[in-house]
């Protein structure tokens, strides 16, 4: 990884210069919080913002969308006319839950609908200081040393840029005026004191560690029952998880009643429908096993099958879960301490 | 290198033929097909206990168990009961109409692992139409074998599937066949009256260590009959058997069939064995 620096003020030139390789999207204020938005004025993006509501997933495989049109019995796959874009502002959790995504649908049967959209997609991290419920220090998800193409350390009046993939070396090659290629020792000096102030900042902690025994002893617990019948099935968490890549399909059907698209929506294994089968048998009726469902997918599954939870610590679920079912209560409760879900 | 009907999208089926339906009970049908492109058709590799999804443009796509075994190549069989909107759909077809199929998925049975040993087939209900790819496989190929038993179990004659088949396996000399009923309605029926668990106990001269048992049926059979294997002392990790679960992709992403958290269906199974049973939560 090659590193070079640039001044602040050159950031606007910096992301003009990058419009070849893309529309833009990033972090823009709407309400009381961030959406990751299409950028049509540099002065939108908000370089504070910490977790969008909705993660960058909505961009590799949107919330819906169609994988082919079929015409009786001929189809044609629609996977042209996918648009370039460039995601500014990628906190580290992101870039890692990014990469869990990648590897996923890259496993097996490759996912063309997915690994399109991702080469056409250039990634631009950018360095973040965590709020109270950022737990990334702990899910060993606060650094991102790969899984994008460009990263911003922001430093005040310059940012080093990190230059991760060939992709990214392209893009800075458009700004050669802008950037210089020498940080030095100041600059390091600077870098260091402010990953020791990031480093004291966390406040908030979740260690996954051992969680895959402990889940096993607990699948009886009576606690799943106590969550049962808090939660909602609204499938927020799901929905704002950046590692959640489930999805349903449905055919839609043109006014000819022949013609039509079959559709890719994101689903949720908290809806009560997720696992029943024709015939009317639900593998999964009650919301408890739902629940169980979930978070050892999460917590247990992925530790077996990559060797890490599926949880990058970047506090949407608790942003988000009316109900206070986030996937650090549960963590929490797992490993036997009394928290309030 | 196997040869499937896949384009490198894998969610693109291959267009595939009707060629031949008939009713085998009420709402459960025999359907054979055929891939409209001869090549594929013949080259088309898959092992008894996996499964294609088949896909009717406008109403969606369901897995289905291949009931055909690919030691005969050419045509793909299934056996479909009506339930919902896609098997609907399907039993709308008519012969020689064109839909899509993709596949084939998931593990199958292991049977190069099989070679060499005794093999009990016990099959229930609809599970005779997963079942019956490896019956037919095995007898395809009787001397990779050793002993070949199949017990089948219906509730009726007239809910026995497949039964002209089977009437004729029981003529052969080169399996032992057991068919039983729970009720003769017909006063006609020629062999066992009552549950299959009753037959079992009548696999005395298999070799237990040297044997694979594969289970399927409705999901209350599966209990009783394991208790009565494990009695034979058949090693837990060679009773197999294959299940069903809702499927949307077929190819390890869509996330439904997911069990306990661990597995999808789709890829590590259907096949399991009881050992994964066992040490699976939630796998039955």
């Amino acid at each position: 990884m090659r590193a070079v620096k640039m001044k602040r003020e050159h950031l606007d030139d910096f992301l003009n210069a990058i419009k070849p390789f893309g529309t833009l999207w990033g972090p823009i204020r709407h309400g009381d919080g961030f959406a990751l938005d299409k950028v049509e004025d540099y002065h939108q993006l908000d370089l504070t913002a910490l977790r969008t509501k909705i993660p960058f997933k909505k961009l590799l495989f949107p919330p819906r969308f169609p994988m082919f049109s079929f015409q009786e019995n001929k189809i044609t796959p629609m996977l042209d006319d996918l648009p370039r874009q460039v995601i500014f502002g990628l906190h580290p959790c992101d870039i890692h839950g990014l990469m869990i995504l990648d590897k996923f649908f890259t496993m097996h049967y490759p996912d063309p609908y997915y690994l399109e959209r991702r080469r056409r997609t250039a990634v631009i991290g950018l360095s973040c200081l965590p709020d109270e419920r950022c737990f990334c220090k702990t899910t060993n998800t606060h650094y991102a040393e790969g899984g994008f193409d460009l990263a911003l350390t922001d430093l005040e009046d310059f940012f080093i840029i990190w230059v991760g993939s060939s992709l990214g070396d392209d893009m800075i090659r458009e700004c050669p005026t802008l950037l210089e290629e020498k940080v030095d020792h100041d600059d390091l000096e600077k870098y260091v004191r402010w990953r020791k102030r990031r480093e004291g900042a966390f406040k908030s902690q979740m260690d996954f560690t051992g969680m895959p025994s402990i889940m096993e002893l607990r699948w009886d617990d009576p606690f799943w029952d106590e969550l049962g019948e808090k939660c909602l099935s609204c499938g927020a968490c799901t929905i704002v998880c950046p590692t959640c890549p489930c999805f349903n399909v449905i055919d839609e059907i043109g006014f000819n009643g022949t013609d039509g698209r079959r559709m890719r929506h994101w689903d949720s294994c908290m809806f009560q429908r997720y696992s029943m089968v024709a015939g009317g048998h639900n593998f999964r009726e009650s919301r408890a096993a739902r629940l169980k469902l979930r978070f050892t997918h999460k917590l247990q599954a992925f530790v077996g099958k990559f060797g890490e939870p599926a949880c990058v610590g970047c506090g949407r679920c608790i942003d988000t879960c009316p109900v206070g079912i986030d996937i650090k209560t549960v963590g929490l409760r797992l490993k036997g301490e009394e928290v309030s879900a | 290198m196997n040869t499937t009907v896949q384009t490198s999208n894998p969610y693109v089926a291959e267009p595939m033929r009707l060629i031949r339906r008939y009713p085998m009970k009420e709402n459960v049908h025999f359907f054979q097909v055929r891939a409209v492109d001869m090549q594929k058709a013949l080259h088309l590799e898959y092992l008894p206990g996996q499964f294609m999804m088949i896909s009717i443009p406008g109403v969606g796509e369901a897995p289905f168990s291949i009931s055909s075994t690919p030691s005969r190549p050419g045509l793909l069989e299934f056996g479909i009961k009506r339930v919902g909107n896609v098997t609907n759909a399907i039993f709308k077809l008519k012969e020689n109409s064109v839909f899509g199929v993709r596949g084939p998925y998931g593990n199958g049975f292991p049977v190069q692992k099989m070679r060499g040993r005794d093999l009990v087939i016990i099959m229930g209900g609809l599970g005779a139409v997963p079942l019956r790819s490896l019956l037919l496989y095995a007898l395809d190929n009787r001397d990779q074998f050793g002993k070949l038993y199949l017990l089948h179990g219906a509730r009726s004659p007239n809910d026995m599937l497949f039964i002209e088949e089977f009437f004729h396996m029981m003529e052969r000399d080169d399996l032992v066949c057991y068919l039983t009923v729970d009720q003769d309605d017909t006063g006609t029926w020629p062999y066992d009256t009552g549950l299959l668990t009753r037959l079992i106990p009548r696999l005395t001269d298999i070799d237990p260590e040297n044997t694979y048992v594969t289970v399927c049926g409705p999901p209350v059979m599966y209990k009783f009959v394991v208790e009565e294997i494990l009695k034979l002392n058949v090693p837990k990790h060679q009773i197999l058997m294959t299940l069903e679960r809702r499927m949307k992709c077929g190819v390890g992403k869509c996330g439904h069939c997911i069990i306990g958290g661990y597995i999808y269906t789709c890829m590590e199974g259907p096949v399991f064995s009881y050992w994964d049973v066992m040490h699976m939560q939630g796998l039955i």
